[in-house]
């Protein structure tokens, strides 16, 4: 019956794969450009910064202690001479090495935890459900409190416990999608095929998932920097002499009181500004997604 | 012009903006619609229908753009229309009812405010918008309408929901009606009601109608004028009855040819196709659009553009040759390959299965006592309203749900385990399916080659090169190519994902596929090639289908055995054409009667009234003398009636002797064969 392959069409190979089509908008969404731009800057401050700051981040320089801004000190100097905007511009290295790390490891945790809760539900799911949202309830630093005392602050602590308090709230979003996805016709083809539940977990159902895993983890990292720097401001997270933006804040806050608003503020100026250019970036990415 | 036409369209082209260049959907339209007439839209998706309908009221999506003609609704011109008289108009002159009426009421707001919103924005309030909407839904014949006032949308039934969305779009007295596939998603038995509904509206109200629907027999049943778009051109216009009795456009009549008509069994013959595809949108368009489908063009046909040619009487064709369009040849041949009748035993055979899910704590029968026999080659045809277990059968043969205890399920003389994961890998791949929608069936993240290999590597047991040169033979069974194996799902129109989910039920080689309405998303020319595809393949392969649709043209081509279900139990079995022709139960009776048909007038007809009970709470005795138009009396309330032999191998379950079922039976006109 050959009379019939006239009649089958060409696959519509001109039609953009969905990825390339999410890449279009964003390239065309001006949050997000200024979101990659701001955080651009801070990943090129960081890797390179060293290399085009005036003056050595961790030199100190007792007899310019306190100067305020000048043309030879940008941003001024703090208690014990260090220059401020050397410091301020170097200090993104450690928050943009343990944030990331952080979301990582939340994506890693949760997405499998995500899964397979979703997946079998029943009773797993109950359980562990509650089990996270238990754990939710408590606050961040609470647990890193915990942590730090049972193994010492190291910058692995702060990865690990930002990223397994991170790891239910992925866990939950990724249960969400994939409970939508296993209803699916193909995931009832896939059990007429007699495949395994981790196949069907992670072949079949994660790829469909992987958008909203992408969302959740960009608006993650926007947490992990605030909660990075507010674990290094109270002295649990990034440990001296890093020149770490909460770490600087929480040595010069003292300061404020005397008018030396320099020592505080720049550093201040710099988490929000991390903070907000992820928090574009997310929002750029979600509109892609959901257009 | 004495009298203002209720629409007129003059030259009217829509373009999309897609990847900055605007493409034509619409090109140079005229329309005309005079006051009360019914006028019914046709053509397959992508025609420019929907469009259209929005054009009229000037909803296109923001990248659609009118780029010329114009659009005169009651005399006025709504090009010229803004801002506030456009919202006058729309709120005034014209109503339109969609598809889903799911989706067209608003799911948190009760019925009663959706209702009386749409009067007070017409100055009335209070108690008097509520008696208006009152005696809204008392027109669109719902019985209780204050109670239905309080309610939300998703407390009614699909047909009651349409029933309000009807009422909702008549609460304006719309002076134009337009109507996009209203009752596309509906059984047939709530179609035939809702079709009724707006018959009996059309008398008592003054509005036009623009009907659109892909459904030529609703049109045929509908409309008093009908033109056939195609590319976004109107290419035939006449009355209904001309148009589809003599047909003068090769489109048409190649569209009425896809359809299974006057009890067409795929052992008379294939079923006709239209070869090629729709040109893209915004396609370059020298001569006639149709021209590369058509097997009666010539050179004049592509290279000089048809004008509409008036063929008096009304009628107008765009083809050069309207007068030879009937002598069209057949594109897909007709022969079938021959088949030796068989009489092998039983490859299926089910015996007492029930399945009983809870429900608020009560028993809710969704399958009882279901038996029934299925040869190798054969087709057994499911068919009843959406509630009636159909698909819960088919789940309970593939072993997605679990049965109740003491039912059983042979194949092949073996017993099959009633959960998947205990039966044996023969018994896995020998059970398979084509579900209905293509697009939740088939992974959308994995490519065409990786779905069928990977479907070949499990239930084929293949690998490397011997699973390679199987791809290769499995893919051009479904009359594919290479081309397709390299893409992703979205790539493929929905006949050619259709196809490749056949492909993946066949990789095994199967001896029982599912079918559950796998043409049900389509549109009529590829569901011709999707049902010839599913005969040639079960006449090769001695395949035996379950099919379940809701389209009982289709179920007949296809069927030699017909189960009708209502609420889980088997009302009438036996083979197809002795269901069919009759005498027949009075619940397959009612079904019958409700769908629009092509071939012929108006028989008497059989109503159903109200909803399928829920199978919660069943009626006592027999369990559908609620609805039964042949109830006997009090023994039909109080016995539930045994499946009885009518004839050897047509079982009935009804009080009413056989003898006096054909006696009751017979002045309807037997159908046509």
């Amino acid at each position: 019956m050959s009379a019939t392959d006239a009649s089958i069409p060409a696959p519509d190979t001109a039609r953009r794969s969905p990825w390339s089509e999410v890449l279009y908008s964003l390239l065309r969404s001006g949050t997000f450009l200024t979101g990659l731009g701001i955080v651009l800057f801070w990943i090129i401050c960081a890797l390179f910064g060293e290399h085009f700051v005036p003056y050595d981040p961790l030199v100190d320089d007792i007899i310019n202690a306190l100067a305020p801004p000048s043309a030879e000190h940008w941003f001024g100097t703090d208690q014990i001479g260090r220059d401020v905007f050397s410091r301020v511009i170097v200090g993104s290295r450690d928050i943009l090495t343990v944030a990331p790390l952080a979301t990582i490891l939340a994506t890693i945790a949760g997405t499998a935890l995500g899964l397979l809760i979703g997946y079998f539900r029943g009773i797993v799911d109950d359980i562990v459900s509650r089990v996270l949202e238990a754990f939710m309830a408590i606050p961040v630093v609470i647990i890193a409190l915990l942590a730090i005392v049972a193994l010492g602050t190291s910058k692995i602590t702060v990865i690990v416990v930002i990223g397994l308090s991170f790891a239910p709230i992925i866990a939950r979003t990724v249960r969400s999608a994939v409970l939508a996805e296993r209803e699916l016709d193909y995931v009832a083809a896939a059990k007429l095929r007699h495949e395994g539940a981790l196949h069907t977990m992670f072949v079949e159902i994660l790829p469909n998932v992987i958008p909203p895993i992408l969302v959740e983890t960009t608006v993650r990292l926007g947490y992990a920097i605030f909660a990075v720097a507010t674990l290094s401001f109270m002295g649990f997270g990034i440990q001296p002499p890093s020149p770490d933006w909460g770490l600087s804040i929480s040595s010069n806050y003292g300061m404020i009181g005397g008018g030396f608003w320099w020592t505080v503020l720049f550093d201040a100026l710099a988490i929000a500004s991390l903070v907000i250019g992820v928090n574009l970036v997310a929002d750029g990415v979600h509109g892609a997604f959901n257009d | 012009m004495t009298e203002k036409n209720a629409l007129e369209l003059r030259d009217l082209s829509v373009a999309y903006r897609v990847g900055g260049r605007n493409r034509a959907v619409l090109r140079n339209v005229n329309l005309t619609i005079g006051r009360g007439e019914a006028y019914g839209l046709v053509g397959e998706s992508g025609c420019g229908k929907s469009t259209a309908a929005l054009a009229v009221v000037r909803y296109l999506p923001r990248n659609g753009s009118i780029t010329g003609g114009s659009i005169a609704l009651d005399g006025q011109d709504v090009m010229k229309l803004d801002g506030e008289a456009l919202r006058r108009a729309r709120a005034e002159s014209v109503s339109m009812v969609y598809q889903d009426p799911g989706k067209a009421l608003n799911p948190s707001l009760r019925i009663g405010r959706q209702l009386t919103e749409i009067f007070e924005l017409a100055g009335i309030t209070g108690q008097a918008a509520s008696d208006k909407a009152i005696a809204m839904l008392n027109l669109v014949r719902i019985s209780d309408p204050a109670s239905v006032m309080q309610r939300y949308p998703h407390q009614l039934s699909g047909g009651m929901q349409q029933r309000v969305a009807i009422a909702m779009a008549l609460a304006n007295d719309p002076s134009m009606l337009i109507l996009d596939e209203p009752t596309t998603g509906l059984d047939a038995t709530v179609e035939a009601e809702v079709l009724d509904l707006i018959a009996q509206l059309r008398r008592e109200l003054s509005a036009s109608i623009l009907f659109i629907s892909h459904n030529l027999a609703v049109v045929s049943k509908m409309c008093d004028r009908v033109g056939v778009l195609y590319a976004g051109m109107l290419v035939e216009e006449g009355s209904t009855k001309d148009v589809f009795n003599d047909p003068r456009h090769p489109y048409t009549v190649a569209l009425l040819r896809c359809l299974p008509r006057g009890g067409q069994r795929k052992d008379q013959g294939r079923l006709d196709t239209i070869p090629g595809f729709l040109p893209g949108i915004g396609a370059n368009i020298v001569g006639c659009a149709f021209a590369d489908r058509c097997a009666l063009a010539t050179e004049r046909c592509r290279s000089e553009p048809p004008p509409l040619y008036d063929l008096g009487g009304g009628r107008l064709s765009r083809c050069h040759y309207h007068d030879k369009a009937q002598s069209l040849p057949r594109a897909t041949p007709a022969e079938i390959p021959a088949t030796a009748p068989k009489q092998a035993p039983p490859v299926l055979q089910v015996e007492g299965l029930n399945k009983t899910y809870a429900s608020h704590g009560r028993p809710l029968r969704a399958v009882k006592d279901v038996s029934v026999s299925l040869r190798p080659g054969e087709t057994l045809g499911l068919v009843g309203e959406s509630g009636s277990g159909k698909t819960t059968f088919a789940r309970l043969l593939l072993g997605l749900v679990p049965p109740d205890e003491g039912g059983s399920i042979e194949l092949e003389g073996k017993q099959l385990a009633p959960r998947l994961a205990s039966r044996s890998e023969d018994q896995v791949k020998a059970v398979q399916i084509v579900f209905q929608n293509p697009d939740s069936a088939l992974n959308r993240s994995h490519s065409i080659r990786h779905i069928l290999s990977r479907a070949l590597k499990r239930l084929g047991g293949l690998t490397g090169k011997t699973l390679d040169t199987r791809l290769e033979e499995l893919v051009r069974s479904v009359r594919l190519t290479d081309r397709h194996l390299a893409v992703k799902p979205r790539q493929l129109s929905g006949g050619l994902k259709q196809r490749v989910a056949i492909a993946r039920a066949f990789a095994g080689d199967p001896r029982i596929v599912v079918c559950d309405e796998p043409t049900s998303a389509l549109d009529v020319s590829v569901q011709a090639a999707i049902l010839n595809l599913l005969a040639d393949l079960q006449s090769k392969q001695d395949v035996s289908y379950i099919f379940i649709s809701h389209d009982l043209g289709v179920v007949r081509y296809l069927s030699d055995k017909i189960a009708v279900l209502y609420l889980g139990r088997i009302m009438e079995f036996g083979p197809s054409e002795a269901v069919f022709s009759g005498p027949h139960h009075p619940y397959t009776e009612a079904l019958l009667s409700a769908v629009p048909k092509l071939d012929r007038a108006e028989s008497s007809r059989i109503r159903l009234d109200g909803e399928i009970p829920s199978a919660a709470n069943p009626p006592t005795g027999c369990v559908f003398h609620t609805r039964c138009p042949r109830k006997i009396g009090a023994i039909c309330e109080t016995q539930e009636p045994e499946l009885a032999e009518a004839e050897p191998g047509h079982t009935i379950r009804c009080h009413i002797p056989f003898a006096e079922l054909a006696r009751l039976q017979k002045p309807k006109a037997v159908e046509p064969a």
